[in-house]
């Protein structure tokens, strides 16, 4: 049975006491208020975690980026060894299987490295100053291969060892095998970290939001006395863990974003140093691509989501407990 | 309205401290619940809110048996329920006019419906003056006041009030009371707790004595 106020008239009757209704709509308190909930703890334990995940999944990329790169270059090279042998001339046998690899279809080019540019080659080894006539010092040959098109290794080999019998080639397999698993396990480790990352934020917002529905439990009693059902109840505190994730997503994600768009300047500054030199060649730049900032963002909102989604099933879970 | 068939009520395994309560609130009725200190009274009231559970018998209200009901039923069926507590409960943030609001803006109703409302009400019960004041400075009496007006402010068919009375003084009692009379006479049922023997002589209605557990009606 519903009754509405038209069937009913006013429920009291003031006579000379009615009062001046005023026109303006007043503004209303939130039902659950902003201050009722530690938010700037929450805010901050979200922007950590952002953060981590952001510095995270930007290494993963940028390593990924990097290997991927390492791996068509090295996997575009082949490397023929023409090894000295007594009675034989490494010179000739050189210029002869530089013909036969250039026979060959697929390769595009030929580089013979001569003997200045081996002896630089040894040099961080054996020192400046260095006479290959008094070393066995094999004679290097790099091949490139047209890309996309895969070459007869096996007819390679027979073709540069008919040329020279003391030749070798090597198609960096090995190389570019260990390459793949060690960015391989670079992801996958990565993707630990942001499962561990994404479990500890679950597990703060759950604490987050169960002292906030313990420290408001009174707003839910009369809540409920007035006939509110949990779903309303949750959409209020929902608002509120939404927007403190957020502010946090922001926030870490922005300082993430930040550290790789400077961290470009940062390599710089150390590049000529040894260690700067050694993040150069493993990372390249050290920049993120715009598709990895892009990712960062939407990693960022994916984690205010959990927060909500987190926080969402804490409080159905809690409204269940309180009468 | 409200029906309770050999209602029984324990807390954990204590003591049964309302026993075999059997009687009607018929729609449109009004009936002071009395008992002495400790009777029940506030217990019977959380039952007849479906903020408590019978531990046995059968509770039917509006006609729907009570332990078949799920949370979000029961949310539903508060919504036709106002209840008076004696400690108020009032939102220490929200000011005397939102908090006699509240029920409407749960159900979801635009400001602008229920203003005039709210304000007449507030007016009715003496509060005019403290419609933009916060609980904590409102005195008991106030506190109570605004407890009532929101209780009855969405014209519930079931009101119950547990000491609705107690921290006023008589001249405003009386006027309380017409108010609980009114809102009858426009089709509430109204449920009194109250062991204020002059409140109960102002008004000739039927009376449910608590005593050791069990419930004495005299029409």
């Amino acid at each position: 049975m519903s009754r509405t106020d038209h069937e009913l008239g006013p429920l009291v009757d003031l006579g000379t006491e009615r009062p001046q209704v005023p026109a303006r709509a007043r503004i209303m308190s939130p039902i659950v208020p902003r201050g009722s909930i530690s938010g700037s703890a929450l805010v901050a334990v979200v922007a950590i975690m952002t953060f981590l995940a952001s510095i995270t999944t930007g290494t993963v990329l940028l390593v990924s980026a990097s290997a991927a790169e390492w791996q068509s270059d090295v996997a575009s090279e082949i490397t023929i060894q023409v090894r000295p042998s007594p009675g034989r001339d490494l010179d000739r046998d050189s210029a002869a299987v530089a013909d036969a690899v250039r026979a060959q279809s697929g390769i595009v080019d030929v580089r013979q490295f001569t003997r200045e540019e081996s002896a630089k080659l040894l040099e961080p080894w054996l020192g400046s100053g260095l006479s290959l006539d008094e070393l066995p010092v094999p004679r290097v040959l790099v091949a490139r291969v047209q890309p996309g098109s895969a070459v007869d290794l096996e007819a390679l080999r027979r073709r540069v060892t008919q040329a020279g019998p003391t030749a070798s080639v090597d198609d960096h397999r090995a190389w570019i095998e260990r390459m793949r698993s060690m960015s391989g396990a670079t992801v996958v480790a990565g993707l630990g970290i942001l499962a561990l990352v994404i479990v500890a934020t679950i597990i703060s917002v759950s604490f987050a939001t169960r002292g906030a529905m313990a420290a408001n439990r009174p707003i839910v009693e009369v809540l409920h006395f007035v006939g509110a059902g949990d779903r309303y109840i949750a959409n209020r505190f929902l608002r509120h863990f939404l927007r403190l994730g957020l502010e946090g997503g922001v926030i870490g994600g922005g300082i993430a974003m930040l550290v790789f768009g400077f961290s470009e300047s940062i390599a710089n500054w150390f590049s000529g140093t040894p260690v700067g030199d050694q993040f150069a060649a493993l990372l390249g730049t050290f920049s993120l691509r715009p598709s990895g900032y892009l990712a960062l963002a939407v990693q960022a909102v994916a984690i205010a989501a959990i927060t909500a989604w987190a926080s969402r099933r804490t409080l159905f879970a809690t409204l269940n407990d309180i009468e | 309205m409200v029906r309770f068939e050999n209602v029984g009520l324990r807390y954990g395994l204590g003591p049964e401290i309302l026993r075999d309560l059997s009687f009607l609130i018929p729609a449109h009725s009004f009936q002071f619940l009395t008992g002495p200190s400790g009777a029940g009274k506030t217990s019977l009231l959380k039952l007849l809110f479906l903020s408590l559970r019978p531990t046995r018998g059968l509770v039917n209200l509006f006609g729907n048996d009570v332990s078949l009901l799920s949370k979000d039923q029961i949310a539903d069926l508060r919504k036709r329920i106002g209840i008076v507590l004696q400690d108020f409960r009032l939102l220490d943030h929200m000011t005397t006019y939102e908090n006699v609001a509240l029920p409407f803006r749960v159900m979801g109703r635009a400001e602008s419906s229920y203003r005039k409302e709210v304000i007449d009400l507030l007016k009715w019960v003496g509060l005019g003056e403290r419609m933009d004041a916060l609980p904590p400075i409102l005195s008991g009496g106030e506190k109570q006041r605004a407890a009532i007006a929101r209780a009855v402010i969405s014209r519930p068919q079931l009101l119950l009030a547990d000491e609705p009375t107690g921290n006023v003084d008589p001249t405003l009692g009386r006027r309380l009371l017409r108010l609980f009379i009114e809102l009858n006479k426009s089709g509430t049922a109204v449920v009194i707790a109250t062991h204020d023997m002059t409140l109960m002589d102002q008004y000739d209605a039927r009376r449910l004595v608590l005593h050791q557990g069990r419930l004495h009606i005299y029409e």
